[in-house]
């Protein structure tokens, strides 16, 4: 019987905020183990939390972004367990009055776009960090680290929308490109930024009632979740293949040796007993507030994308990649407000994107040195023919190590760009004098000679002419000669 | 300063005669200690860490404000750096916050020095201050009875003068009845009113922090000091707080109701004479009683221990020898480390109602018991309000008993939780209440009412309070704001 799988994924984002979800510690990554812990985020007796505006202006973005319903009263819930980096032994979460609902994700090209429904989005309190274990002597134990006790966190849930790992792994880039975009996270996997877990199960295709799911946890990269994913479908396959049944179980991926290891099975379930958090009043989202985040809302970059398509004619491919990331469609706007659109795509994604993956730099630090202004001024003389494309790109890569517009650099490096006719004519008539076999040869119809032709002006212009003009120079003279008009002719031409 | 004894005075005065440099700041906090603790804090056992050098210190610091070197006794639960805070657990057995409650730090701020650390039931729960660690407190007014509670300890030390003044906590009346038992005005304000923050909590929907004195006026003055919106407590009310500063305005015209129904059977009658004898005086001042039946949900006791230890089995789970409190020696794993530190950490009265709110918030029972709880606890609040369309306050009493033996009630926990009948309506409908003593029951124990207000309404309940102090035939009038305080005897 063929199977089909279903696939839903739980995401938790990092939120980019100054301060913790609950007070005001420092929610920065990477300082010395319990540097940034007060008596709230410590969970010491008598210490009450407060939420961190921030952090909820953070998740509403998102979800306006998403087009989810905001709950204009969401509430905080208390989920219980005990383990030593949760530092009351309950987490700070929202259970049954989430602050956003549905929504959708639109993934992939304009062209081909699709949209995976969400389920809800709601705010909580990340744990500390273990490690273990430690040795000490004879003795094993853990360390906890309180840092990242009560970071903001956001848990987005998708709908069980997914078929495919790869569906699961396009819908995490564009939402790692989404949470950028938004400022609302640095999203980055390694970091444990975002992470992912995913639910699923097989059911026989054509079946709409759901199978028994397995949660797979600890899904740290989005390579992770597909392979994790994919060895996890084969797994419940293989089950049911021999007539066995997947039972309800959570497991840990190992990507590096590619295994799954069940974690706990349905009988170690948690009864988190939630209830409402009673030291948090309801969390109030006024629609005035709401507007003003509307307002203030980048335009998302599917938008943007599909706008790039429609206003400046780009292909839907290159729409899209300059929609990876909101700084690089902002400096590509800037280039084409000032040069031609689709010549300003060409420049952006084959020079600029090219000395930033050679210098694994970023669009903003490129952008101090080269301004989209800058770079537009140049694309817009190729554009005008005023200067030839090798002769540009000697300029870009001047440009990335000098002060100075155009001119001042040609100055500098005592090149004149010899882009219009006028300038050319001169040498095309030289090389016509010089050469008279090859025009013979050309005007006979070899049009490869004419490329000879062509090379020997470029030569004597140093490379600084447009070859496309000196073409057209040469089509125009030859014609003007094949037709008779010629001062000169070459001997043994035809007529 | 001779001529009068110090920790006689009420805290105005004392504040005044520091201010004026009568006295030191060091002798208003000391009188105390050398006076009255000498001859009675062996037997009553009110306070729970005393430490002479943070008391010095405090007084040290405090020449000015309001309550310059007023000695104020905190109850065990209220974070003081200076001074341990265990709420009498030997969970928390040497735990020494890194920082102080807000209404502790308002207190210092306006000169107040903290007394000691009072004395009271674990964690708060508890009805006699006998469930403490550090043994029981006991009634100055009989050393065979028991204080009241949970904060027993900081009423029993205002009551036979150690302080005049002391905070507590009230979750369903746990500073109105030790008031009440000691013979002291006990003020639980308009939950939101004084900062949580700070406060060990029990349940945190129904804890407030409370006010014990001897005067409606050093209540008034410590109220107006502490009450406020607090943005470290995101359930403090926002506004400003309602002014008390007319508590000595008298009662014309107030409407009391009388609810005799509530008091029809089961209460005392030395405690209903009391009651007749309070109405008598309000309405001496001028007041009006208004008698109605009021039926303030009769599922008001089973609500509140479903909500109240559904609350504290949740706010306690952070006691697990991990980061602080008690821990277990040697425990194999991380399962026993957590059992046994818990285990033996926890006296049986906590373990009681940790067991018991763990189970209310269990898969499957939760709709049943927590859900019907916060639905009764709805109605609780709509009836009172209804109450207050037709009276300005309620009268009724504090609980339904004069104080009881020590060790009468420890085996019945039922019997125990029905002391607070008449107190926890009041934490459930989140309004203020205060219960003040009136005429002593044959015998000589502290007898006294309870007397209930609307939201916001601590400035109408110290007002009624101040008309009781002063119709009250045992006061004699010294001064025009000062009420000469009926001191326990020593028998």
């Amino acid at each position: 019987m063929a199977h089909e799988a279903v696939i839903g994924l739980e995401c938790h984002i990092q939120l980019r905020t100054r301060g913790k979800m609950f007070c005001g510690c420092p929610a920065e990554f990477g300082a010395a183990p319990d540097a940034n812990v007060c008596p709230v985020c410590l969970g010491l007796p008598g210490a009450l939390p407060r939420a961190n505006h921030a952090a909820v202006e953070a998740a509403l973005r998102l979800g306006l972004a998403l087009g989810c319903t905001i709950r204009e009263e969401s509430v905080f819930a208390r989920k219980h367990y005990f383990y030593p980096d949760l530092p009351k032994n309950y987490q700070i979460t929202q259970y049954d009055r989430p602050l956003c609902l549905g929504g959708s994700l639109p993934v992939g090209e304009a062209s081909a776009e699709r949209r995976f429904a969400l389920e809800r989005i709601h705010l909580e309190e990340d744990t500390g960090k273990s490690s273990h274990p430690v040795r000490a002597g004879d003795r094993r134990f853990s360390l906890v680290d309180f840092n990242r006790a009560g970071v903001p966190l956001l848990e987005l849930v998708t709908q069980p929308v997914f078929r495919e790992p790869a569906e699961c792994a396009a819908f995490l880039t564009a939402l790692r490109r989404l949470l950028r975009w938004l400022d609302v996270s640095d999203a980055d996997m390694e970091k444990g930024q975002l992470r992912c877990d995913a639910n699923v199960s097989l059911r026989p295709v054509g079946v709409a009632a759901l199978g028994v799911k397995t949660e797979l946890k600890n899904l740290n990269s989005i390579r992770g979740v597909e392979k994790g994913l994919a060895a996890e479908i084969i797994r419940q396959l293989r089950l049911l293949d021999a007539g066995s049944l997947v039972e309800q179980a959570t497991l840990l991926y190992d990507v590096e040796h590619d295994r799954l290891a069940v974690m706990r099975s349905k009988e170690d379930a948690h009864d988190y007993r939630y209830f409402p958090e009673p030291d948090l009043p309801v969390l109030r989202v006024e629609g005035a507030a709401l507007d003003a985040l509307r307002a203030g809302l980048p335009e998302p970059p599917w938008a943007r994308a599909a706008r790039l398509v429609a206003h400046c004619g780009l292909s839907a491919r290159d729409a899209s990649v300059l929609c990876e990331q909101r700084e690089l469609a902002d400096y590509y706007e800037a280039c084409a407000a000032v040069a031609e659109a689709r010549l300003s795509a060409n420049w952006v994604m084959t020079e600029v994107l090219r000395v930033l993956r050679e210098s694994a730099g970023s669009i903003l630090d490129f952008s101090a040195r080269v301004p989209a202004s800058r770079l537009g001024g140049l694309v817009a003389r190729v554009a005008a023919r005023e200067i030839p494309g090798p002769l540009a790109k000697q300029v870009f890569a001047w440009m990335l190590e000098e002060e100075g517009g155009v001119e001042e650099l040609l100055d500098r490096h005592g090149v004149r760009a010899m882009g219009a006719a006028a300038d050319l004519r001169p040498l095309v008539l030289e090389v016509l004098g010089e050469h008279e076999a090859a025009v013979a040869q050309v005007l006979a119809g070899n049009s490869r000679t004419l490329d000879f032709l062509v090379g020997q002006v470029m030569k004597k212009s140093r490379g600084q002419a447009s070859p496309q003009v000196v073409h057209e120079l040469f089509a125009a003279e030859l014609a003007r000669r094949a037709a008779g008009a010629a001062p000169r002719r070459a001997p043994g031409s035809a007529p | 300063m001779t001529g009068r004894e110090l920790w006689r005075l009420p805290a105005r005065g004392l504040a005044t005669a520091v201010r004026t440099g009568e006295c030191t700041a060091l002798e208003a906090v000391s009188a105390g200690w050398k006076g009255p603790a000498a001859l009675w804090e062996g037997d009553v056992r009110a306070i729970a860490h005393s430490e002479p050098e943070a008391r010095a210190a405090g007084a040290g610091a405090a020449p000015h404000g309001p309550l310059a070197g007023v000695p104020v006794v905190v109850k065990d639960n209220l974070c003081t750096r200076d001074y341990p805070t265990t709420c009498c657990s030997r969970m928390l057995a040497g735990y020494q916050p890194p920082y102080d409650a807000t209404v502790v730090r308002r207190l210092r701020e306006a000169g107040g020095v903290i007394s000691g650390k009072g004395n009271m039931d674990e964690f708060a729960m508890g009805s006699s201050t006998e469930f403490s660690c550090y043994g029981p407190t006991r009634n100055p007014y009989d050393l065979a009875r028991v204080p009241g509670g949970s904060s027993g300890g900081p009423a029993a030390a205002v009551a036979y003068g150690l302080a005049p003044l002391a905070l507590g906590s009230d979750t369903g009346g746990s500073v109105r009845q030790p008031a009440a038992f000691c013979g002291v005005i006990g003020l639980k304000p308009t939950y939101g009113r004084l900062s949580r923050y700070g406060l060990v909590a029990f349940a945190s929907s129904l804890d407030q922090v409370g006010i014990f004195g001897r005067h409606a006026g050093d209540v008034a003055l410590l109220y107006a000091l502490l009450a406020g919106p607090d943005p470290l407590d995101a359930t403090s009310r926002p506004g400003p707080p309602p002014d008390v500063s007319g508590w000595d305005g008298g009662v014309e015209g107030l409407r009391f109701g009388w609810p005799a129904n509530l008091w029809r059977e089961g209460v005392d009658a030395e405690v209903v004479a009391g009651l007749d004898e309070a109405a008598t005086w309000l309405e001496r001042a001028g007041a009006r009683r208004v008698p109605f039946d009021f039926l303030p949900g009769e599922y008001a006791v089973a609500a509140y221990y479903l909500v109240a230890t559904a609350e504290a089995s949740s706010n306690l789970a952070r006691f697990d020898g991990v980061r602080y409190g008690h821990r277990a020696p040697e425990s194999p794993d991380l399962h026993a480390l957590y059992t046994r530190s818990r285990s033996a950490g926890f006296g049986a009265e906590v373990q009681r109602r940790i067991l018991l709110g763990t189970y209310v918030l269990s898969a499957g029972y939760y709709d049943e018991y927590y859900i019907t709880a916060q639905r009764a606890r709805a109605r609780i609040r709509r009836e009172h309000e209804a109450a207050f369309s037709r009276c300005d306050l309620l009268l009724m009493p504090a609980a339904p008993t004069l104080p009881f033996r020590l060790g009468e009630k420890l085996d019945d926990p039922l019997a125990m939780y029905l002391s607070d009948i008449f107190t926890l309506g009041a934490n459930l409908a989140g309004i203020p209440a205060l219960s003040a003593p009136v005429t002593p029951a044959a015998g000589g124990l502290p007898r006294a009412v309870q007397m209930l207000g609307p939201d916001d309404g601590e400035g109408l309940l110290l007002r009624a309070a101040r008309a009781l102090e002063v119709q009250g035939e045992r006061a004699r009038l010294e001064r025009s704001h000062e009420v000469e305080f009926t001191w326990p005897t020593k028998r």
